[in-house]
């Protein structure tokens, strides 16, 4: 089972080509570590597998949806994304920001709660977002991840703003994705140190250079 | 479709209630454009009155300009706009929700140009209040153009100010024929066909919306 595969995958954006002939497949289960200078394509390919770029050659399948013919918007309910940017509103408080997200997944309010607690933002649940550190909200974008509940996680330089706690929070999110039969797929410029081991691949000039 | 559209409604009106920008700075200026403008025309009653209804519709659409750009600016931050379309809404759900919340700020800002063209500009008061169902629709009408407007400009280098050059120009015939409502209402006539070229116009703008955003979306 895979949860998304590609062939010879083509993105362009604004003429400039992203990636450049990808051809690889994420297990349905399990880490996929997305490595690579600046540049590389890690976030392309992430913005890709997320339905967030169109195809411009090639083909591919994700979570069952084609690339090219299908609904790319059926892709995008079922990943869940963190990426470098802030990504909520700003005017909203924590809670109503995963509020939002929740009732527009039609998930259960009564994740929110839970999620704020397991990130450690309980007692931020009724600050506007606007106050929140740039640690704080890579948090609360966790907590979106958890009231979401993806398939298949999608997670730009995850580790970016982290302190250690944060770090290790974030290790044992995955840890709990992948034993839920998740595909986790994460992008990283330094050596990571993983509870979970996974697979790697390495990505230069939008092509998949090596893989291990 | 329809939920989607209300909870993007309820979101967009409560982040503008929070940030007051409608509040304290789009009527601002509105009610200081309406007093140059009064000062403009000049000191007769019987001068500012008769250019009351034009008066109150190019400020309208001028102000329609800073909510449209309010209303896109909402989810302009890359990692917001992002984290939305990982969400994969309905598209016309967005479109109706983002038109209904810019409405409901639409008519709050003619409520209170309507009253400043009573105060300032020596319109009648009972033509104002007749007045209103051609303001309503000519409120929605500009929200659902706008709406759809701003979604193709974009949010990019040259949004804001490429928005005036797409919607200025289609909102003539709104402007014309609210004008003209606005004129017969003051000066005791039958307005209903201006009022159906409103309504024609708002059902016009919300079709093409509907259909349309997704790919305005796509596409900025």
């Amino acid at each position: 089972m895979v949860a998304a595969s590609l062939s010879d995958a083509v993105v362009t954006v604004d003429g400039f080509p992203v990636l450049s002939g990808v051809s690889t497949s994420i297990a349905a289960e399990g880490l996929t570590i997305l490595r690579g200078p600046n540049g590389s394509g890690k976030t392309s390919l992430l913005r890709l597998l997320g339905g967030l770029h169109a195809l411009t050659r090639g083909s591919g399948e994700v979570l069952g949806v084609d690339l090219v013919n299908g609904d790319r918007r059926q892709v995008r309910r079922r990943v869940g994304w963190l990426g470098h940017e802030g990504a909520f509103y700003d005017d909203l408080t924590v809670t109503e920001n995963l509020a939002f997200a929740a009732r527009a997944l039609g998930r259960p309010s009564n994740t929110i709660a839970p999620a704020l607690e397991r990130v450690g933002l309980a007692d931020r649940a009724h600050t506007s977002t606007r106050l929140l550190s740039a640690g704080q909200r890579r948090r609360l974008a966790l907590a979106w991840l958890v009231v979401r509940r993806p398939a298949l996680w999608l997670l730009d330089e995850p580790y970016a703003s982290l302190d250690t706690e944060g770090r290790e929070l974030l290790d044992a999110l995955v840890a709990d994705a992948i034993g839920a039969k998740a595909a986790v797929v994460l992008s990283a410029h330094d050596e990571l140190r993983l509870s979970v081991s996974g697979r790697t691949l390495v990505l230069v000039g939008g092509r998949v250079a090596d893989e291990y | 479709m329809l939920i989607v559209a209300r909870l993007v409604a309820m979101k967009d009106l409560k982040v503008e209630w929070r940030s007051r920008i409608l509040l304290w700075q789009v009527l601002p200026f509105a009610v200081i454009a309406l007093v140059l403008a009064g000062l403009a025309v000049g000191p007769s009653a019987t001068d500012t009155r008769r250019a009351a209804p034009g008066i109150f519709y190019l400020l309208s659409l001028l102000v329609s300009l800073l909510v449209i750009s309010r209303s896109r600016a909402i989810e302009s931050p890359t990692g917001t706009k992002t984290s939305i379309a990982t969400l994969g809404l309905d598209p016309a759900g967005v479109f109706l929700g983002k038109a209904a919340a810019m409405f409901v700020e639409l008519l709050f800002t003619s409520l209170v140009l309507l009253s400043g063209v009573v105060l300032l500009l020596h319109a009648p008061l009972g033509g104002a209040v007749v007045a209103l169902p051609s303001v309503v629709l000519a409120a929605g009408a500009v929200a659902a153009g706008g709406t759809i407007f701003g979604a193709l400009v974009g949010d990019g280098v040259g949004g804001t100010t490429l928005l005036p050059v797409v919607a200025l120009p289609t909102f003539v015939g709104v402007l014309l024929a609210g004008e003209k409502a606005m004129a017969v209402c003051f000066a005791g006539g039958s307005f209903g066909r201006w009022l159906v070229f409103l309504a024609l116009a708002l059902v016009a703008y919300t079709a093409v919306g509907a259909l349309l955003y997704g790919g305005a979306e796509e596409s900025a």
